[in-house]
């Protein structure tokens, strides 16, 4: 709730080294704090995996107890969703929503500088567990899977506790982080910017913030209950005390469910953007996009027991949340849609966030097709818990919400760094990852159709060769993304090319009227929207 | 300028305002997902969803047991029994009969055998799962082992009755059904540093 009243002469001296990281309140320099944040988990999250993935790669135990596996399935997809994905967009929303409506910063600073720091606290809870069971303490991180399931969660060792903490951190941050960019889009517009001339990636995030301060608390709720249970004697998920597991997995998918659209909504905001340069054509159905947008939102919350079609429920409730769940995928068509619309007979130039953009397009729209099937029931009850749910989530996720997210990077970076990452190294790395990418997830969806379930660490021979392409591609795919990293660090470093203000000829909006990189306050006069 | 002397659009409210609100919702959500606790409790009751049989609290909705109705003779239900005890309680558990063909309506009664085979006393709690949950509302259950907690002494066995109804409301299209057992143990087991 504060709100930056120092005196404008001591507004650019700002203390040096960490204290000045520790301190900020400058929505940029924290934008490159969550952004910076979301690179380094997201290989720390990709290591696990790649482990379990070494472990998948012949059938048998070669590498690790199954305890440990469980572990790092967890763990992965916890870091991956609440400390690589969310902070990137994050870091998005905190860099481009101020340039892009015309405000000087966030509205509430210093809550952003907090929301920032409560999470590498969180990802160490996370972690931790780790190295002290190297240590001899304790059993080693959470191990249920990143949905904390009960009665496996009431039972397990204190990795779980960790785990517990550090959601209720990320929470924490998340709810902050939302409140911001909710009072910063209603009350730091410019003038003349009504609703609906905002860009889409600043509707997207506000659809965003509402869902994550309506089911966040949620979520937090639940693990609270759920830590009651392993020590305080409660019986909400204990049926020995006329407690229900099942009511777990109610709570959980309802901020479970949301949650996805969480990931993927600021990604669907970017992606016209970039769409829209490099066709040289402005955005294709604004209001249709926006009312899309709005649309999801509200289906996303009522939806959340597809996740669950098995756990035993009533034939209406299982006709019901089938087909609302399907009918999110009627916005989604009209978002699709519009994306190839505005594509259509445009100039179009296929530069680093483009190709990334496309490939999101391909990639993300499997994604919907498998989601499809996988919402309905009786097809459901074969698939369920299944690989073809991981192929499913991680199109999902990692084409729709990761690839996303890089068209982004590339498209903002040279407005961020003021550099021109290299062009060759950036094709490089989306082919590696595309290609990668497939070889990785596709055999996946056979290895579900065949019956292989999740989380296990092993597994029947006639699996064998399908999971032995997998590993080689994620393998491929891990490493290509040093590519990635080596392109940001280098424009981070000020190596490269200079980029002009309009980084791209196409490239619309506010943020390329100011020089790249922008100067630390900018929008102190808020400009003219026509 | 800083940001509070930035000009608001038009139709907005004070960022405090605005937070204050955001906050509120914040709330609201935290105390929604409590409150589908109990909520949850009634919708299972009321349903069956989940198998939950109406009449497990003794003197509750079992001790005004609707007046016994008329027997439907013209048709066969057969009910299963099912039990198994879960980890943490060494007892040993099988149902006397495992299968029944009963008329809706009529009043029956079967019997586990329960045995302690562990050289303490241990105290067991037995909670009970109608399969499917829309014939859980029309289990009528008079007495129950499963309305008290019980205690085997070392070594003991004991057989535990159940007495019971299938109202004859039952939807004429459910022909079987399993009632399953699960004993817990009551007390806290001791959590394993592991």
């Amino acid at each position: 709730m504060d709100i930056a009243t120092h005196p404008a002469e001591h507004r650019d001296a700002h203390p040096t080294g960490l204290l000045r990281w520790l301190t900020t309140t400058n929505h940029k320099e924290i934008g490159t704090l969550y952004l910076s944040f979301s690179l380094l988990m997201f290989f720390v999250g990709g290591l696990m995996i790649l482990a379990v993935r070494a472990e998948l790669f012949q059938p048998g135990l070669q590498l690790m107890r199954p305890e440990f596996f469980n572990q790092l399935i967890g763990v992965h997809a916890l870091v991956m969703i609440f400390a690589a994905l969310m902070p990137a967009a994050t870091g998005f929303a905190n860099w481009m929503i101020p340039l892009m409506i015309g405000a000087p910063d966030m509205a509430l600073p210093r809550l952003n500088n907090w929301g920032f720091w409560l999470l590498p606290p969180a990802a160490l809870l996370l972690t931790l567990p780790f190295i002290l069971a190297a240590f001899g303490v304790g059993s080693g991180a959470i191990d249920t899977g990143w949905t904390f399931y009960a009665p496996l969660s009431i039972q397990g060792g204190m990795g779980i506790d960790f785990a517990i903490f550090a959601v209720h951190l990320l929470g924490i941050s998340s709810i902050m982080g939302s409140i911001n960019i909710i009072a910063t889009i209603f009350n730091l517009r410019a003038p003349e910017m009504s609703l609906m001339k905002m860009p889409l990636f600043v509707w997207g995030w506000l659809i965003t913030a509402f869902l994550l301060i309506a089911t966040i608390p949620v979520l937090a709720g639940a693990v609270t209950m759920l830590l009651t249970d392993r020590h305080f004697g409660t019986h909400f998920f204990k049926a020995a005390g006329g407690g229900d597991p099942i009511l777990f997995q109610h709570l959980f998918w309802f901020f479970g469910h949301p949650e996805v659209y969480i990931l993927l909504l600021p990604v669907w905001g970017l992606i016209p953007h970039v769409l829209s340069a490099f066709s040289r054509k402005p955005i294709y159905g604004y209001r249709a996009q926006v009312w899309s947008f709005v649309a999801i939102g509200v289906l996303s919350v009522v939806v959340w027991a597809h996740h669950f079609f098995t756990a035993g429920m009533p034939v209406p409730a299982l006709i019901y949340f089938m087909f609302s769940t399907m009918s999110i995928s009627l916005p989604l068509a009209v978002l699709f849609f519009c994306w190839l619309a505005t594509m259509w007979r445009g100039s179009m130039t296929f530069e680093t966030p483009m190709l990334f953009a496309t490939g999101f397009i391909v990639l993300f729209g499997i994604a919907g097709l498998t989601g499809l099937v996988l919402a309905d029931v009786a097809a459901d009850a074969q698939y369920h818990h299944s690989y073809f749910v991981v192929a499913h989530f991680h199109y999902a996720l990692f084409a729709g919400g990761i690839m996303g997210v890089m068209a982004g990077v590339y498209y903002w970076l040279p407005k961020w760094t003021g550099r021109m990452y290299s062009e060759t190294v950036g094709r490089w790395h989306f082919w590696l990852t595309v290609v990668s990418f497939n070889l990785t997830f596709m055999p996946q969806f056979f290895l579900g159709l065949a019956g292989m379930p999740r989380r296990i660490p092993d597994y029947a021979l006639q699996f064998a060769e399908f999971n032995a392409i997998s590993t080689v591609g994620a393998f491929i795919l891990g490493f290509s993304q040093l590519l990635f990293a080596w392109n940001v660090i280098r424009c981070m470093r000020g190596q490269g090319d200079k980029a002009e203000a309009r980084a791209w000829e196409g490239a619309e909006g506010l943020e390329w009227e100011l020089p790249s990189p922008p100067p630390h306050h900018t929008w102190e006069i808020q400009p003219e929207v026509k | 300028m800083s940001p509070d002397t930035t000009p608001a659009p038009a139709g907005s409210i004070p960022v405090r305002r605005l937070v204050f609100r955001l906050l509120l919702v914040v709330a609201a959500s935290f105390a929604f997902g409590w409150a589908m606790v109990p909520f949850y409790d009634v919708l299972c009751r009321v349903t069956g969803l989940n198998g939950k049989t109406p009449g497990f609290q003794p003197g509750g909705l079992a001790g005004a047991a609707t007046p016994l109705s008329a027997v439907d003779r013209s048709r066969t239900v057969t009910v299963e029994f099912t039990g198994t005890v879960m980890p943490g309680l060494p007892w040993d558990m099988r149902p006397l009969t495992p299968s029944l063909d009963l008329h809706p309506g009529e009043l029956q009664q079967v019997k586990y055998l329960v045995r302690n085979t562990s050289d303490r006393p241990i105290v067991g709690q037995a909670i009970p799962s109608v399969s499917p949950g829309q014939a859980a509302q029309h289990f009528q259950k008079l007495d129950c082992f499963c309305f008290r907690q019980q205690t085997l002494a070392p070594g003991e066995s004991r057989e535990m009755a159940l007495t019971f109804i299938v109202k004859p409301e039952i939807d004429p299209e459910i022909h079987q059904i399993t009632l399953s057992y699960a004993f817990y143990n009551v007390e806290e087991p001791r959590r394993e540093a592991r």
